[in-house]
């Protein structure tokens, strides 16, 4: 028998919920108010919430200060680029291991987990010699490279466990109904990985958009992304709380657009075959 | 419409062999039935006639035309398989279409071909739906009409019933030889069950650990099985086995009686026993019997014998109706 839910129940459980999500949105939240406000009130003790001069000179400054188009046009360039090659590889390689594993593909599937488990500050050093090197340092290419090459592993572990789930029989029913290997993966195979292969592609956006470690690391101007825009508010000469903010909400913002319409999707990928 | 013939197939996964050479003819339009115990290597062997795993040795050919090294797509035979398989993302028309869309059939045509075979499936009014939005035995019907609408030179059906409830199986087994009457296609029944085996097939394969241990008609491998393996797996209940003297007054080292050559009654001539279990399915009553210095045997009656637990029985075998199997199990006929 179903458990029975009380109006009253229904109650304290959306008060708790809205609670828990509330308190998991302040900081954002804070930090889009901190952005309207003078800097001189967002250090105010005690701090005040909604009742201050709401300003956009933030904005202003931080748009005349470091040209925020640049920086975004470099996030998406790398946070697109390195999808989009990191899915190049990861779709074949989850493919084959998917449906013509071998003896060594289970090996290979925790080999290729092991790399994420050393922290990247571990290879911090080669990584930026070797960079330095080959003239790789502040460039586009670069960071399109390390930042797929950091998410390749994960690319490939969830888009191995999608195609996993697919069931071979109606891959074999394809080939009994004279499908070839190519008809086959474009008639059947294809749409059934269609939204699996669409939430690893947003999750992966998401990750290299807000990848800061070897972002900061490895650019300075000309490649840097958001991530090093927002950085360059915490400088040693002194915090800029409110302009710090004001970079926050223009780096994060495309992304929390592009996470909201996705909602649904990324949800149904991330619990994909967790229920069936 | 094909002759089916396999020449010594084998198949073995790394070092372990599944089929051991199987020879069989399958004469054109006939329906075969494979059967056999979990593990027997039914299903491997129709998925090597299929194309869908390579042969170790041998060679499958189907009207003189050897299909080793022929992909499955190529083969132009079509299978039900177990789970359906039924493409999620397509409706029932994409569903039972797709092979024809695959050998490039013109849309007017194909249309009119997946009709005909939605309207002899009763499927009509489900044309437009996904395979989610049907029960299990509208889902098995389009597997059945996926098979059907390509006019394939054989039908393979791995256990296409298993998912079924009982009812439903019953029906679905007449609608598929009916079916098969009517098409006169070949077909190939891969089952662990053997009323559907003994009820659908033309002829039956008994495979056992990857042997073939007999082919022939249902009523020959009732009538006279070739060894103990096949007695004891086609009938139900099964054969019983008497071994030591009793076997050897005639002349055999095992000897079978079916539970329905087994004559039960009060008194009389024949085995002296104890009723253990009486089973009273009122058409029939099955006794399974405690008879000493023989062993436990089961008799099968027609109607009701008024017997129960306790009761002393005489069981009086039809000396016509005997086996007898000799040291290595392997039938003794005269």
């Amino acid at each position: 028998m179903g458990r029975r839910i009380t109006p009253v129940r229904l109650l304290i459980n959306t008060v708790a919920a809205w609670i828990v999500g509330l308190m998991i949105f302040f900081p954002i939240l804070w930090m889009v108010l901190a952005s309207f406000k003078t800097e001189l009130e967002a250090f105010a003790t005690p701090p005040s919430f909604l009742f201050f001069d709401w300003t956009l000179e933030n904005y202003a400054t931080v748009q005349g200060r470091s040209d925020y188009l640049h920086h975004a046009l470099n996030s998406v360039i790398v946070a697109g680029g390195s999808t989009l090659i990191a899915m190049l590889i990861a779709v074949p390689a989850a493919w084959s291991m998917a449906f013509a594993p071998s003896k060594r593909t289970k090996d290979i599937l925790l080999w290729m987990l092991s790399t994420k488990m050393m922290p990247p500050v571990g290879v911090l050093m080669p990584i930026y010699l070797l960079y330095r090197t080959f003239g790789m340092l502040d460039t586009l290419s670069g960071l399109i490279l390390v930042l797929c090459l950091g998410n390749l592993p994960i690319v490939v572990w969830m888009l191995f466990t999608y195609f996993k789930e697919i069931p071979k029989d109606i891959l074999e029913a394809a080939r009994m109904d004279g499908a070839t290997i190519g008809r086959e993966l474009i008639y059947v195979l294809t749409p059934m990985a269609v939204p699996g292969i669409a939430s690893t592609l947003l999750l992966n956006v998401i990750l290299a958009w807000n990848e800061a470690f070897w972002t900061l690391n490895l650019s300075t101007s000309a490649a840097a992304p958001l991530t090093v825009f927002i950085a360059s508010y915490s400088s040693p000469e002194g915090l800029f709380w409110a302009k710090l903010s004001a970079a926050s909400t223009m780096a994060i913002a495309p992304i929390l657009v592009l996470g909201w319409f996705s909602q649904r999707q990324l949800v149904r990928g991330l619990t994909f075959g967790a229920v069936k | 419409m094909a002759r089916i013939t396999l020449e010594g197939v084998a198949k073995s996964f790394g070092a372990h062999a599944v089929i051991h050479g199987a020879d069989l003819e399958i004469a054109d339009g006939s329906f075969v039935v494979f059967v056999g115990p979990s593990g027997c290597g039914k299903t491997t062997l129709l998925r090597l006639i299929a194309g869908l795993e390579d042969v170790t040795a041998g060679r499958i050919l189907i009207d003189g035309a050897n299909l080793v090294g022929v992909p499955a797509a190529k083969r132009g035979l079509s299978m039900v398989f177990q789970s359906y398989a039924l493409y999620p993302h397509m409706s029932v028309r994409g569903n039972i279409g797709f092979g024809l869309k695959m050998a490039g059939t013109p849309r007017a045509e194909a249309s009119r071909k997946v009709e005909a075979a939605a309207a002899t499936l009763n499927l009509t009014a489900y044309l437009d739906r996904k395979p989610r939005e049907l029960s299990g035995g509208q889902r098995q019907r389009v597997a059945i009409g996926r098979a059907i609408v390509r006019e394939p030179k054989a039908f393979l059906f791995d256990e296409p019933l298993s998912n079924l409830d009982a009812a439903l199986r019953v029906q679905m087994r007449l609608e598929i030889t009916t079916l098969q009457r009517q098409l006169k296609t070949t077909a190939i029944y891969v089952t662990h069950d053997q009323v559907e085996a003994m009820t659908m097939a033309d002829r039956i394969v008994v495979l056992n650990a990857g042997r073939i241990e007999q082919f022939g008609s249902p009523l020959e491998l009732y009538d006279r099985p070739a060894n103990l393996f096949v007695a004891g797996f086609i009938g139900s209940p099964r054969m019983n086995f008497v071994g030591q003297e009793t076997a050897h007054s005639y002349g055999a080292a095992t000897i079978g009686i079916r539970p329905e050559h087994l004559k039960a009654a009060r008194d009389g001539e024949g085995w002296q026993g104890r009723v253990s279990v009486a089973e009273h399915l009122g058409s029939d009553t099955f006794l399974h019997v405690d008879v000493p210095g023989i062993g436990n045997l089961t008799a099968r009656s027609i109607g009701e014998l008024g017997l129960t637990t306790g009761d002393p029985v005489c069981l009086l075998p039809d000396p016509a109706r005997i086996h007898r199997f000799d040291r290595d199990g392997k039938s003794m006929r005269s």
